[in-house]
């Protein structure tokens, strides 16, 4: 490699990085305790055990369920109904109209078995803090759309540093760390090796990130683009005066997909359905088709099936995203081995940045030499030679 | 792990390959590792783990094996 090119690479890995390292630690650093979250729920004891009934098998009608919640919150509309997998527990999100912003809205948890009121997830606390921290810095959308600019520059200074791992490991063996020299050329060799193991990890976990910010306007684009080709027929007509039964709607949709489970139903008039319908989401029963929901829409007025088609594909990019990006779809182990990467992460950014503060004074040049020599040659001893 | 006969001396240049066949195999495995989960469980879950544990693996042979 030519040392004109190596030093674009090594402007690029130098100024891709400086504008991101803030950012990505505090991604990292929040992240960290954010992949226990269930795990940190259960040990402190929020843990709710449902009471045992008669018949464990019996379903109360979802319309009771709406009903029983709607009740508590006067002049509000449902929003959302999903379900849990592991517990017959229906959750049900209100808000004030039918469009309300996710700050607005209210989620309650009742039994699916008697349609009484069960404790809803709390979303405050400690973790709530670090995962609005991380989502959007408590800055909404201008915030998540920030940190997801910042992931792409993480991920160019990725494969800028691959790029400029090559000079550097010319005369070196793969993982030689250099202990007992400086203190500048132990940690350069700390962050070649954790940076360019975890590389692929780090690609996947940062990009996945950059697209799970981008998850309003994917979703806008699929209502704009496919949900609404899919209702042509209903264009112009609004949100039905009074709503037909959700229970009947669910029933329809799962007849249409057997085999299929719900995983949530959208009500008339938000963002994940059309004006005129409810659209019921079903899930597959394999590890990689449950992430991959399949919408059907019920009219919502007559209660009519009115159709149903895969995602596309960018939206199936969005919803594979987000297991990939929180590492919560292969059990403990790999949990343990995400925070494990994320650590290297945090090793990699940090000493990025006390390489790059100490020896500050020195040219490009002198560190192009020095990345050249494979660290041999300190900043200071190549800018005397220049 | 001791030296493998075909490490090159200290002054020798390695080649492109030499100097990222063992981050290609590294990337290759975590992706591995990255997929095989999201396809299913049991022995897909453990091949997830043998994959994203091959790097952590590796970073902690380097860190006793290649002190210098």
């Amino acid at each position: 490699m030519r040392r004109s090119t190596i030093r674009i690479w090594y402007l690029t890995h130098k100024w891709t990085s400086i504008l991101c390292t803030a950012f990505l630690l505090m991604l990292c650093i929040t992240g960290l305790p954010l992949i226990f979250e269930h795990e940190i729920e259960d040990l402190t004891g929020d843990a709710y055990v449902m009471p045992l009934v008669a018949d464990e098998g019996q379903r109360t009608s979802l319309d009771t369920v709406l009903a029983n919640a709607l009740a508590s919150r006067s002049r509000e509309v449902g929003l959302f109904m999903s379900f849990d997998e592991d517990r017959p527990v229906v959750n049900v999100t209100s808000g004030p109209a039918p469009d309300a912003p996710g700050g607005q809205m209210t989620l309650m948890s009742l039994d699916w078995r008697t349609g009484d009121f069960v404790p809803a997830p709390h979303e405050g606390g400690v973790m709530g803090f670090l995962l609005q921290l991380h989502t959007d810095m408590f800055l909404g959308l201008p915030g998540m759309l920030f940190l997801g600019a910042m992931g792409f520059l993480f991920f160019t200074a990725i494969v800028s540093g691959v790029v400029i791992y090559a000079p550097f490991m010319r005369k070196l063996d793969f993982g030689t760390v250099r202990v007992g020299r400086s203190k500048r050329l132990k940690w350069l060799d700390y962050h070649n090796l954790m940076g360019v193991v975890s590389l692929m990890w780090a690609s996947v976990v940062g990009l996945t990130g950059v697209i799970n910010t981008l998850s309003d306007q994917i979703t806008t684009l699929w209502q704009h683009d496919q949900l609404a080709e899919m209702t042509r027929e209903y264009e112009g007509m609004g949100i039905p005066a009074q709503l037909s039964s959700i229970q009947a709607a669910i029933d329809t949709a799962k007849a249409a997909a057997p085999g299929m489970r719900v995983q949530f139903v959208a009500f008339p008039g938000g963002t994940f359905s059309t004006q005129h319908h409810y659209a019921v989401f079903l899930q597959g029963n394999t590890a990689l088709t449950k992430k991959l929901l399949t919408p059907a829409l019920i009219d919502a007025e007559t209660g009519a099936f009115t159709a149903m088609r895969s995602m596309p594909w960018y939206m199936q990019a969005l919803l594979l995203s987000q297991p990939l990006h929180f590492g919560d779809y292969g059990g403990l182990p790999m949990k343990i081995l995400w925070a494990v990467l994320d650590i290297f992460t945090i090793v990699v950014l940090v000493s990025g940045l006390y390489l790059w503060l100490g020896k500050r004074g020195t040219s490009v040049d002198a560190r192009v030499r020095e990345l050249e020599s494979g660290g041999r040659k300190s900043p200071e001893v190549a800018e005397a030679q220049t | 792990m001791s030296q493998p006969h075909t490490a090159a001396k200290p002054s020798t240049i390695r080649t492109p390959w030499q100097i990222f066949k063992v981050p290609a195999a590294l990337a290759a495995l975590s992706l591995l590792g990255l997929v095989s989960a999201l396809t299913g469980d049991g022995l897909r879950d453990a091949l997830s783990w043998a994959g994203l544990a091959a790097p952590v693996v590796v970073t902690l042979w380097a860190l006793k094996a290649r002190r210098r």
